[in-house]
């Protein structure tokens, strides 16, 4: 049986990793590598790396940190955050990443979907919506789509997003809860079901992860493929075993 | 000539993973730019993730190359496509046969349709059920699991060294004497999947 996916995300700025408060057990705290051995240790499934490095000419850090963690990570590994153009795309997968994340380019120009696609395989694209909650022009709710980290409305709706991504070729979808980002009020398991029946490529649900019930409550009602999540996993006390026995104990299938 | 592995890249996905996996166990490997630097190889590994489609560009030259190798009893690895291409044909590209050298035809993965039904494609981390023992999944654990990403899946024969299932069982390793294929993606399985490429290069040794 096909196992839930549990996924880590790195936040990297110039080489380091900046989001999580606590490296508790890291010879070097904020190192991209030191960290992706440790969820490796413990039994992560899939790893990301999110580049939220401001400028351009830091960006050249990207390369260097993809390849630091490739060299002795033989588990997935998606690179995402200011993919803009094919080149980017090929620069993160020549680096040594398995799949590329798009999110903004994607929404301003969805041809560079199908692009990777056809040059790497859908199965290296993976397509980010970040979305939230809003009333439509006729008051009914739905999802709504955000470009630019959150700050620009992209007047879609996640739902018909999300198909419109598969079928330009992406082979997942990493679903964000804007609302439920960092707040470990746990996620956004409506808005994960919507897309996630929607669709029949894979659905990673992200934003809100809090506690070890929120990733059971996540894989069921939320109908997620694989959850992802950031700063939990740097508390020592959440660790990526534990969660997994959790989930084990919930009759969800994981590996161990 | 050549006394190391060849990794054929034929344009069906990035070989970087491969290439590092490879080079983690220690394989001496090179990429032929035409089939006859193959002459001499150690053995053969066919990755490849995509379409079908793809292997049309393994041309009569390349298979030629490839079968030569066989008749000398070079060992060859399929990996992912590179497996299903192993095979007669699949039914992705009708038109495209397959290198033949196991017998069977690829199909698109069947689910059962209704609520809560299986997504295709399979992506994601699934279990080898044994069923053959052979040298390729040798010291590998029961019920290890590996890392999958494909629609379209190998039918379970008497190669068949481990099965998976998704809505069916469908063949997730195959050997047959130095021929052997992984639908999973060995360089991407961590442990399990180095193990899977380690005993394949013993078949080389």
């Amino acid at each position: 049986m096909l196992s839930k996916r549990i996924i880590a995300c790195l936040d990297v700025r110039d080489g380091h990793v900046v989001k999580g408060i606590n490296f508790e057990g890291l010879r070097s705290a904020g190192d991209p590598a030191e960290l992706a051995r440790r969820y490796n240790h413990e039994g992560i499934d899939e790893l990301v790396i999110l580049d939220v490095t401001a400028t351009l000419e830091r960006r050249r850090a990207l390369a260097e940190t993809i390849r630091a963690v490739a060299r002795e990570l033989f588990i997935p590994l998606t690179v995402g955050g200011g993919i803009r153009t094919e080149e980017d795309g090929a620069a993160a997968i020549d680096a040594g990443a398995d799949k590329v994340s798009l999110n903004t380019a994607a929404l301003s120009s969805p041809a560079l979907i199908t692009t990777l696609a056809s040059r790497y395989g859908s199965q290296a694209i993976v397509v980010a919506i970040d979305a939230k909650r809003a009333l439509s022009a006729s008051g009914v709710e739905h999802f709504a789509v955000y470009a630019r980290s959150g700050q620009t409305a992209a007047d879609r709706d996640a739902v018909e997003w999300a198909q419109e991504a598969e079928a330009r070729g992406a082979g997942e979808i990493l679903l964000t809860s804007i609302d439920r980002d960092g707040t470990k009020a746990g996620f956004d398991c409506e808005i994960t079901a919507a897309v996630s029946t929607a669709v029949s490529i894979p659905v990673i649900a992200s934003g809100g992860a809090g506690g070890l019930d929120d990733f059971v409550d996540v894989f069921t009602r939320g109908a997620a493929d694989a959850a992802l999540a950031a700063s939990i996993f740097h508390y020592a006390e959440t660790s990526v075993r534990a969660l997994k026995e959790h989930l084990r104990a919930h009759r969800i299938p994981v590996r161990v | 000539m050549s006394s190391a592995i060849a990794l054929i890249d034929y344009g069906a996905g990035n070989l970087t993973s491969v290439k590092k996996a490879l080079a983690a166990v220690g394989a001496d490997f090179f990429v032929p730019e035409e089939p006859g630097a193959l002459v001499g190889a150690r053995g053969v590994v066919v990755p490849g993730v995509g379409h079908f489609g793809a292997t049309r560009a393994l041309d009569r030259a390349w298979v030629d190359a490839i079968l030569d190798l066989v008749g000398e009893g070079k060992p060859l690895l399929g990996i992912c496509l590179g497996m299903q291409w192993l095979f007669e044909g699949s039914e992705e590209a009708p038109e495209c046969p397959g290198l033949g050298v196991l017998g069977g035809r690829c199909r698109r993965l069947n689910v059962p349709p209704g609520e809560g039904r299986l997504k295709i494609p399979h992506v994601g981390w699934n279990s080898l059920e044994r069923r053959l023992d052979a040298g390729i999944i040798e010291g590998v654990p029961a019920g290890a699991q590996v890392y999958f990403t494909h629609s379209y899946v190998a039918p379970v024969t008497g190669d068949t060294v481990a099965a998976t299932e998704h809505g069916e069982r469908f063949a997730s390793v195959v050997q047959r004497g130095q021929i052997a294929g992984v639908q999973f993606h060995p360089e991407k399985s961590g442990e399990v999947g180095l193990r899977v490429l380690q005993n394949w290069l013993a078949l080389a040794a």
